[in-house]
């Protein structure tokens, strides 16, 4: 059985919960996949580090904590230390790469991938999109769910009115993250 | 008869136990919840405050626990399908009302979302520490029904499920929750309002002058309602009381009335349990386990199973009543019993009693804030297996 565990990590505010929630709902809803979104509760749900757990399966979930995820999405240095001792060998780290630094502080094996997710949220004119792109960026460079389940996801998830906005950083994000793939 | 379609939101959502929770208490009817929010429970009746003007129905914020569990007793009354919505220490101070519910025969669901205790403890950390306060935590004798979902679609499920039952039997019934099933998202399906069956209250047809408010026959040991100000003259009350529901305290009266209460539950226990059972024939070891740890388990077991163990496992659907006589039969066959709980030991004793020294039981206790490992069921599961 295929089972992938993930781990967002962020501050609040930045999306980390709904960048989770929309990975899980393109596996549960649009991909055919089982999925599991457990999210941070406590002080982090209010103003500092939040974070999230998508355990995504062929099979039925069991166990439904991520305790040693196979991939991080990462959108702050915080989140960066707190959850890289987590990751499994040869796991792979995608993070805001304006606002994680890894420093040299990656495990070896670990496949590491930056996306200037705020800089293209901005230049798409709304900086709140920033976890869209990184979802795209996911997506992208994954490969773990087909881009129509996350773009159903994405639609199903944001407020009426920002689809358009929303869609165009999901395919910035993804877009970004095929060519990093290769 | 089907659920009324303005409370079903029919459809595929990816949400989570709480909310879960509430969308099958709406699609059931419920249209009244005085609630006193606590976590990890808010989000239920948070939900539920933000859904019911669209829907029909009254939300109230009550100034405190006390309030909330006697005040949807009085919708009842007034007609309505009601839930209280609470987690461990609002539960304790729901305690009386638990006890006036079942002497009254108020059909209620009741949902704690479990965390950790005791007292306030750790309000985020999940458990499945009130196994035995909902059995035995009012004062008196009285018997409840209590469900244990481990999945968000089953707390939609089950919460359907738990309002027909409180309408069948006219007792308190549960919806044993815990922190992790009530705040993890997942696929969720509800379907068209004609496909989910919702038993209505067991009105009466008879006239006023003719009505009596707990006349029984021996064959239907549960009354028939009516609701205040039909222009029926009822009287209901907590103390011990006649088919017309004015106090009659004698003992022969308190043992009829008493027998009759209970009787409704214990005699038609075997009606009522729901063990779901994988593997159990032919196992030497049997893993007994609910509510989200009955996932957890699951994952041992097959585990276990990949290592050449002989092992079954007996869910708890529904904890209470117990299904002892199941528990009886496959001590039969089965060597040992093991039993992980996010307690320190509670429906173990349980399985003890019902077992009766027929097989070894081992309990696999947790003291709550996360899940067992899935290697502490495995072990548990290997050494008895030896």
């Amino acid at each position: 059985m295929a089972k992938t565990e993930i781990r967002v990590g962020g501050l609040g505010g930045q999306g980390v919960i709904l960048c989770g929630s929309i990975i899980g709902k393109a596996a549960a809803i649009h991909g055919g996949k089982h999925a599991t979104l457990i999210q941070a509760f406590g002080p982090e749900a209010r103003g500092s580090a939040c974070s999230a757990q998508v355990t995504v399966s062929d099979d039925v979930i069991g166990y439904p904590y991520v305790k040693n995820p196979d991939i991080l999405v990462l959108m702050s240095q915080d989140a960066f230390n707190q959850f890289i001792p987590q990751l499994k060998p040869g796991g792979m780290v995608l993070y805001e790469a304006e606002l994680v630094k890894p420093d040299g502080k990656l495990p070896e094996g670990v496949r590491a991938m930056g996306v200037p997710a705020t800089r293209f949220a901005e230049e798409l004119g709304r900086r709140l999109v920033l976890n869209i792109v990184m979802v795209g960026f996911f997506a992208g460079v994954t490969g773990l769910l087909p881009f129509e389940a996350v773009e159903k996801a994405v639609l199903d998830s944001v407020p009426r009115g920002t689809e358009e906005l929303n869609l165009k950083a999901l395919k910035k994000g993804y877009d970004f993250g095929r060519e990093q793939a290769v | 008869m089907h659920a009324d379609p303005k409370g079903v939101l029919t459809g595929v959502h990816f949400i989570d136990g709480d909310h879960a929770a509430c969308e099958g208490a709406l699609a059931a009817g419920c249209r009244f919840v005085a609630g006193y929010p606590i976590t990890p429970s808010t989000e239920i009746v948070e939900r539920f405050a933000h859904r019911i003007p669209k829907v029909g129905g009254v939300f109230i914020q009550m100034e405190d626990e006390l309030a909330a569990s006697i005040a949807i007793q009085g919708a009842v009354w007034g007609g309505q399908k009601v839930m209280n919505v609470t987690s461990g220490p609002g539960l304790s101070l729901m305690m009386e009302h638990l006890g006036y519910a079942f002497i009254t025969e108020t059909p209620c669901v009741w949902i704690d979302v479990q965390r950790c205790g005791p007292s306030t403890g750790m309000p985020t950390g999940p458990a499945q520490h009130d196994m035995m306060q909902v059995k035995w935590g009012s004062h008196g004798d009285f018997q409840i029904i209590a469900l244990c979902p481990n999945s968000p679609q089953e707390c939609f499920d089950f919460t359907i499920r738990a309002f027909n039952m409180a309408e069948t039997w006219r007792v308190p019934v549960f919806l044993m929750m815990d922190e992790v099933v009530g705040h993890m998202t997942e696929r969720v399906d509800i379907p068209e309002a004609s496909e989910i069956e919702v038993v209505e209250r067991k009105w009466t047809k008879k006239k006023p002058g003719e009505y009596k408010v707990y006349e029984t026959t021996p064959e239907d040991p549960v009354p028939e309602m009516v609701k205040a100000g039909d222009g029926y003259r009822i009287h209901v009350t907590g103390l011990t009381h006649n088919e017309k529901g004015y106090p009659d305290m004698t003992v022969p009266n308190q043992e009829r009335m008493l027998g009759r209460l209970i009787g409704k539950i214990t005699q038609n226990a075997h009606k009522l349990v729901d063990v779901r059972e994988d593997g159990v024939e032919g196992a030497d070891v049997v893993v007994v386990s609910y509510g989200i740890t009955s996932r957890v388990a699951m994952a041992a077991v097959e585990q276990a199973r990949a290592k050449g163990a002989k092992v079954g496992s007996a869910r708890l659907v529904i904890a209470w009543p117990f299904p002892a006589e199941r528990m009886k039969e496959i001590a039969r066959t089965a060597k040992v019993f093991v039993v992980p709980e996010m307690n320190m030991g509670q429906m173990v004793q349980e399985v003890e009693r019902a077992v009766a020294g027929a097989a070894k039981v081992v309990s696999v206790p947790h003291a709550g804030g996360s899940v067992h490992e899935v290697d502490t069921i495995l072990n548990a599961i290997m050494e008895a297996a030896r």
